[in-house]
């Protein structure tokens, strides 16, 4: 888990088996000064990652009084904590999916019209589009919707004035779920272009050309091709969107007042609020349990890459 | 546009390739890119609209009340010098130690990636309740200054910036590279800077340009840490006005738009007076 263990481990034993091995004790040392060279890296992930996670998992499984105590994730499988979890992980699932195929589609469009026109204009106007709203937005993203189709939105009014339309006939929905589903997709369609984009661009022209010159049709090409090489890439970036998802808070924090749907909405009412100290376990517990999720789907994305680069070579 | 449609769909089956190729994709290409443009487009379109509305009319009124704003002003500035801070941390960091894991250590090379992506599965407002503890020792030792967020956004930005730049490294034979570089003399520094840097230079600018829109856009740990940074400015500034505050949000996102689009055109033009 930890890197530092791992360095422990290896740096003793030589790793290199060079068959002319003049001295022991010179592999030993360049073993340990090539384990040197990735130390700096190392030691400050050490020190802002692993130790406030660390802070954090010591405070779920502890009570008040610093004793080891199971109390604070008991407290969290109540129907109101474990709502909240399945929301997010509803949310999570819906942008993550909309946005990695909207999005793929997005790099593969410009990705081409890059080739083929050399439109870098294009590229690049969309790149920093995009660049700005999937890390840029948080905060801002919530007011251009309510900017958009919010009760006095540009939208909300010109389909009330053209069509009698009321968006909100059913009821409040951008502040609620739907609402975060929209405003979600707004960030997650531009962050898998920004991320997919590099593995679009490494399609080599070339590949199909011998594709066409063998009589192969575009369903060839992508079934055959460009799929199979694509397709890490593709997995890996929704489970990034996934993750990014459900980690957001800044967005749903600005736009949710009340009722706190999802999970980084509860741990910000049980931070912020001041109704007990017990509470600040709780708090601990909801943030363990949303590092344990993640850590799930990012388990799953190790399997298949591992799975995936195998059939790559 | 429109007339490749039909075109296309009249080519029968049998011999498809070559004009699938040269006339379908581009239709659907430009479909994809409007449809999709127009749903990003859209929201900024209707802040521009909602931030003017006035009582007759149109008002720049909230657009004006921006200016006036000292902290705003103040904030801004803070968040471009963590930004350029974070940026310079993170390739100083991490792309060294990709380059040298990859040639030197490649049994290290999953845990490189392991723990690259490990700030996706710990959340911003996870990191920011066990933080509070270390930055008390962050302040004791640099003073305490806003811009000691950037030691804690530098991790924030290593998942993508890590993607990024592992995408430029697998797209260039860095061994053969390497190899070539040192047998004749060059020094480690000068492969990192000489000829790592130069072959990965889109990439580079990807992850710099992911970095920065992170930083300038980060909101959950400034705020939870009490600095005021661009993005708590606009959030308490929604508190009050609504058209100010889309007023506000609108500047800001054509000020990343603006400072975005700069920096890859000055990629662009840097990398083309190389090329040639």
């Amino acid at each position: 888990m930890t890197p530092e263990t791992d360095l422990a481990a290896e740096a003793p034993t030589p790793t290199a088996p060079a068959p002319p091995r003049p001295h022991r004790s010179r592999a030993v040392l360049r073993c340990a000064l090539d384990h040197a060279g990735a130390l700096p890296f190392f030691a400050f992930i050490a020190v802002f990652l692993l130790w406030p996670t660390l802070i954090v998992v010591s405070g779920a499984f502890t009570d008040s009084n610093g004793a080891f105590s199971l109390d604070n994730l008991t407290a969290i499988t109540g129907p109101r904590f474990m709502d909240a979890f399945g929301r997010s992980i509803w949310l999570s699932l819906v942008t993550a999916l909309l946005g990695a195929v909207l999005g793929a589609l997005l790099a593969w469009a410009v990705s081409a019209a890059g080739r083929s026109g050399g439109d870098g204009v294009t590229r690049r106007l969309v790149t920093a589009l995009s660049s700005v709203l999937a890390q840029f937005g948080g905060v801002m993203l919530a007011f251009a919707f309510l900017a958009t189709v919010g009760l006095n939105g540009w939208l909300t009014i010109m389909l009330r004035d053209a069509f009698g339309l009321d968006l909100f006939a059913g009821g409040n929905w951008l502040y609620d779920m739907p609402g975060l589903i929209l405003v979600y997709c707004y960030f997650q369609i531009p962050l898998m272009f920004i991320v997919f984009l590099p593995a679009m661009d490494g399609l080599r022209v070339q590949w199909g050309e011998a594709n066409a010159s063998l009589g192969g049709t575009g369903w060839h090409y992508w079934r055959h091709i460009a799929g199979p090489i694509l397709a890490p890439a593709f997995a890996g970036s929704a489970l990034l969107l996934f993750a990014n998802s459900f980690s957001s808070y800044a967005t749903a924090a600005a736009l949710v007042s009340q009722g706190d749907p999802i999970v980084p909405l509860q741990i910000r009412n049980v931070l912020t609020s001041e109704v007990s100290l017990g509470q600040e376990g709780v708090g601990y517990a909801l943030a363990f349990g949303m590092v344990v999720v993640v850590a799930v789907v990012m388990s799953l994305y190790a399997l298949l890459q591992r799975r995936t680069s195998r059939w790559l070579r | 546009m429109a007339a490749l449609t039909p075109a296309e769909a009249a080519v029968p089956d049998p011999r498809p390739s070559r004009r699938r190729r040269a006339g379908g994709p581009a239709a659907l290409r430009w479909a994809v890119l409007f449809v999709v443009g127009a749903y990003l487009l859209f929201p900024l379109l209707a802040m521009l609209e909602f931030s003017t509305r006035g009582a007759q009319g149109r008002t720049a009124d909230a657009w004006l009340a921006i200016g006036q704003d000292r902290a705003l002003v103040d904030a801004i500035w803070v968040s471009l010098r963590l930004a350029a801070l974070t940026v310079f941390g993170m390739l100083v960091l991490l792309l060294p130690t990709m380059v040298w894991v990859q040639l030197r250590l490649p049994r290290l090379r999953r845990v490189l990636e392991f723990v690259c992506l490990l700030p996706l599965t710990i959340p911003a407002i996870v990191i920011v309740v066990g933080l509070s503890p270390i930055y008390a020792w962050v302040g004791y030792l640099l003073g305490d200054s806003p811009l000691n967020l950037a030691l804690v956004y530098v991790v924030l930005v290593l998942p993508y910036s890590y993607r990024a730049l592992d995408a430029g490294l697998r797209s260039i034979d860095l061994k053969t590279l390497a190899e070539a570089a040192l047998s004749l003399g060059a020094s480690w520094w000068s492969v990192i800077l000489r000829v790592v840097v130069p072959n990965v230079r889109a990439a580079i600018l990807s992850a710099a340009l992911i970095s920065v829109a992170l930083v300038l856009g980060e909101f959950t740990i400034a705020s939870l840490l009490n600095y005021d940074t661009l993005q708590v400015r606009v959030f308490e500034i929604g508190k009050r006005s609504a058209s100010l505050s889309v007023a506000v949000s609108l500047a800001a996102l054509m000020f990343g738009f603006v400072l975005l689009a700069l920096l890859s055109f000055v990629g662009q033009r840097r990398g083309s007076r190389q090329g040639s």
